[in-house]
C-alpha cells in the first residue's frame, strides 16, 4: 500500500483513540454527572469516527470498494449520542437536584422538566401562576 | 506502521474500558453507573471496528451496528425507568 494512504489511516487511528481514551479519562476525574457527561459524547462522535473513517480508507485501499457500513454506523451515533446525553441528564436531574437550587430561569416560568401538568396546560392559555418557580 | 497504530488503539480502548469498570464500581450515583455501562459499550463497539480492521475483514461491521442499536436502546430503557419506574406503560 501506499505510504501515505498507511499514514492516513494511522493518524485517523490514533486521532480515535485519543479521543476515546481522553473521553474515558474525563469520565473518571470531573466532580460531579453533569460535567462527566461531556468526555463519553466526544469519544462516541469522534473516536469512534476516526476508527471508522481510518476503515473506509483501509477497505477502499485494499479491496477497492466504497462501503456503507460504516457510515451507517457514525450516522446512528451521531444521531443517539444526544438523545442519551439529555435522557441521562434529564433522569439525574429529576433524581437528584431540586427545582431550589438551580438558578433561576428569566421570565415568567419555571424549569420546563419541573413543570406539572396544570402549569403546562395554563401556559398554554397564557394564565400561569408560576406556582413552578420558586420563590 | 498500521500495525503500530493498531497496537496503540488497543491499548487505548482497553484502557478506556477498565476505567469505565472503575466508574461502574465506584459512582456514587446511579447514573454515574447507567453513562458507565452505555460507555462501555461505545468502546466495545471502538474494539470490534479496530479487530474488523486487523483481520482486513468486513463481517465484524454488522456485530458492531448490532451493539450500537442495542447499547442506545438500553441505555433509553434504563433512564425510562430511573424517571418512571417502568419500562414501557
Amino acid at each position: 500500500m501506499n505510504i501515505y494512504i498507511e499514514a492516513l489511516i494511522a493518524f485517523n487511528i490514533i486521532m480515535g483513540a485519543l479521543f476515546i481514551f481522553v473521553g474515558s479519562y474525563g469520565m473518571i476525574k470531573l466532580p460531579e454527572l453533569m460535567s462527566r457527561l461531556h468526555g463519553p459524547s466526544k469519544a462516541t462522535t469522534l473516536g469512534v469516527g476516526g476508527f471508522l473513517v481510518g476503515s473506509m480508507i483501509h477497505f477502499g485501499a485494499t479491496e477497492g470498494r466504497i462501503s456503507i457500513q460504516e457510515i451507517l454506523i457514525t450516522f446512528f451515533l451521531f444521531i443517539t449520542a444526544p438523545v442519551t446525553a439529555h435522557f441521562i441528564a434529564k433522569a439525574y436531574m429529576h433524581a437528584e437536584l431540586k427545582p431550589e437550587n438551580l438558578p433561576k430561569p428569566e421570565g415568567r416560568y419555571g424549569w420546563n422538566t419541573y413543570a406539572s401538568v396544570e402549569d403546562v396546560k395554563l401556559a398554554s392559555r397564557d394564565q400561569a401562576t408560576g406556582s413552578d418557580l420558586q420563590s | 506502521m498500521i500495525n503500530y497504530a493498531l497496537a496503540i488503539g488497543f491499548v487505548a480502548v482497553s484502557l478506556a474500558l477498565l476505567m469505565n469498570l472503575w466508574r461502574l464500581a465506584t459512582g456514587p450515583t446511579v447514573m454515574d453507573r447507567v453513562l458507565a455501562v452505555d460507555t462501555m459499550v461505545i468502546n466495545t463497539i471502538a474494539l470490534i471496528i479496530l479487530y474488523g480492521i486487523r483481520e482486513s475483514t468486513a463481517i465484524y461491521f454488522e456485530s458492531a451496528l448490532l451493539m450500537a442499536m442495542f447499547g442506545f436502546i438500553s441505555t433509553v430503557a434504563y433512564c425510562r425507568f430511573v424517571l418512571r419506574g417502568d419500562v414501557i406503560e
